[in-house]
């Protein structure tokens, strides 16, 4: 089979750890079909990130303009359709991440390859190339067969694949740049950081998440008066900082906050995978949604399925009985 | 300016019971509600919002059952001034990338300076059609954006980026952009604006009027399946009172 090529990303000088877990998997299915596994590198200076990667696969294709210093999936786009064309690989993967989401549709369109995205887990069986993806708010999985062709295209999820340690020495290609100048009709400009609050979810023991399920701003200040009783902070779901409920500085998830309290309480929230990522390492996770089939109460250590403005107020005051 | 906005009509499913249909490949919808795409109300606001500001016209177009027709209605009452049904019940394998071939094959002929699709639906979760689209019409796109500012044919644009970065990028006209929620907050429709809307006439495109050479899809969805639970928390039960009573010693117990 013609090898797997995995992208790099990378973003101020640092890889991603999407990088590592694209490359666990890339390895993974190299190994099971015997295909080698070729991580392309498109950087404004190569060397720092082959030498964090070379242990990871068989081969290494380089790339190195000052154009690749930041992602622009035009640039990215222009590059990748000259070594994909040439070198002809199976199968490449991308992140599915906000680089490789704006990257791969349109890369693989151009290029004529079978794709698809944010993928569970990839099998390949006979050359066939089959994924599981999942829908519906994360309520069900479904398995997804490609189009047969002898390239593809997938964008794979954060967090399915442990980053492993490897020993391969990579055989190192380094190639010239097939563009040069950014182009005219997209430009980068410059990275901007969130303005910080006064409350860093960040740095507490203990954090309140709330979600959807408030209903109400006005429903916010009960839900304070719970994290002051319990010692906690209040974080919360994307929605609520698209409601300009909370400041976004309090979102947990992928394009928010990630957190690692020794507890976090989670109201209202279904739990999509993005607010997943941002708190699926706290010690204790504890859930209170009334939908029995919420994918929170996969991920939580205990849940209550009931109303939570019948449960907070109760359970506020048991606390501060047992501290009192 | 003119801005043609792709939206779809999605089963509510955050806090549903989401069942698999007898087809396995397919869900039961009979009991769910259906309302137009999150990502899309969104789309929709950022267009009234330059219309307003520049003038011109909206479009929208969806890929959709007869159904959507109620959805392309409000969106005719929050302020487009055109709407387009694509016949879906004329296609079969409907995946992103075939939706998007069929939204080309209209919107090439289409005057425009912008589209605007929702970054992602909710139903299938793809997040492909936007840039898939682009590439097909040959212009530049940018996706998960939460700020669009145009000065003449430039667009100073921010994408949502992980770990609550943005990206700020400059975007020549005509582009696409798939639109992250929270950039703006969506109107609701006035009910003199929803009965106005009844009124106005829709225009239909079924599978005859588009060339249907060359549409295909990359990938058919076999089957639906429960996610495997890989964790299951323990469910207290009981009244208010006794779940509370039995939280509140597990929480003392972990702080």
């Amino acid at each position: 089979m013609n090898d797997i090529f995995v992208l790099i990303e990378h973003r101020q000088g640092v890889i991603r750890d999407i990088t590592f877990e694209l490359l666990a998997c890339g390895r993974d299915l190299a190994n099971k079909n015997n295909a080698k596994l070729t991580a392309v590198i498109l950087a404004d200076n190569f060397e720092k990130i082959i030498d964090k990667i070379k242990t990871q696969a068989h081969k290494i294709i380089a790339v190195e303009n000052p154009i690749f210093k930041e992602f622009n999936a035009e640039s990215y786009q222009i590059a990748l359709v000259e070594i994909i064309k040439k070198e002809n690989p199976f199968l490449t993967l991308i992140g599915h991440t906000a680089f490789g989401m704006d990257l791969c549709s349109s890369l693989a369109t151009e290029l004529k390859l079978p794709f698809t995205t944010d993928c569970l887990d990839i099998k390949i069986d006979d050359e066939k190339l089959s994924v599981t993806r999942q829908m519906y708010d994360g309520k069900l999985n479904s398995k997804v067969v490609l189009k047969e062709s002898p390239s593809y295209m997938l964008t794979l999820r954060a967090g399915c694949f442990p980053a492993e340690d490897s020993s391969l020495d990579a055989e190192i290609e380094k190639i010239d740049s097939p563009i040069s100048v950014e182009p005219d009709y997209r430009k980068f400009i410059e990275y901007i950081e969130i303005v910080a609050g006064e409350v860093d979810i960040t740095q507490s023991d203990i954090v309140i998440g709330v979600g959807r399920g408030i209903k109400e701003k006005d429903n916010l200040p009960m839900i304070e008066e719970f994290a002051d009783a319990i010692g906690g902070v209040v974080g919360c779901s994307r929605p609520i900082v698209d409601a300009e409920w909370l400041p976004k500085d309090r979102q947990i998830g992928s394009s928010g906050k990630t957190i690692k309290p020794k507890l976090y309480i989670a109201l209202g929230i279904s739990g999509a995978f993005q607010h997943i990522m941002g708190m699926k390492t706290a010690d204790t996770i504890i859930a209170i949604n009334k939908d029995p089939n919420a994918p929170i109460f996969n991920e939580a250590d205990y849940g209550i399925v009931d109303d939570l403005f019948k449960i907070i107020p109760v359970l506020k005051n048991k606390i501060l009985e047992m501290k009192a | 300016m003119n801005i043609i906005v792709c939206i779809k009509r999605v089963p509510q499913t955050a806090e549903a019971e989401v069942r698999v249909d007898s087809s396995g490949k397919d869900i039961e919808k009979d009991r769910l509600t259906f309302d137009t795409n999150e990502s899309d109300t969104y789309a929709l606001e950022e267009a009234v919002l330059q219309k307003e500001k520049f003038g011109g016209s909206i479009t929208v177009i969806t890929v959709g059952d007869e159904d959507s027709e109620e959805t392309l209605r409000i969106a005719l009452a929050k302020g487009a001034d055109e709407a387009i049904r694509i016949k879906a019940e004329n296609f079969d394998e409907l995946d992103g990338f075939k939706t998007a071939q069929i939204l080309q094959s209209i919107i090439k002929n289409m005057d425009y300076d912008a589209i605007f699709t929702g970054c992602m639906a909710t139903d299938d979760a793809y997040s492909q059609i936007g840039p898939t689209l682009a590439e097909l019409l040959g212009i530049p796109h940018a996706s998960l954006v939460t700020k669009i500012e145009i000065n003449d044919d430039i667009a100073q644009t921010h994408r949502e980026l992980e770990g609550g970065l943005l990206e700020h990028l400059e975007i020549k006209l005509p582009a696409l952009f798939t639109i992250q929620t929270g950039i703006n907050v969506p109107r609701y429709a006035s009910l003199i604006a929803i009965r106005r809307a009844a009124r106005k006439e829709l225009k239909h495109i079924g599978a005859d009027e588009l060339a249907k050479d060359g549409l295909n899809s990359n990938s058919f969805i076999e089957e639906l399946f429960h996610p495997p639970i890989t964790k299951i928390a323990e469910i207290l039960t009981g009244s208010p009172d006794e779940t509370s009573q039995k939280l509140a010693e597990i929480i003392k117990e972990k702080i």
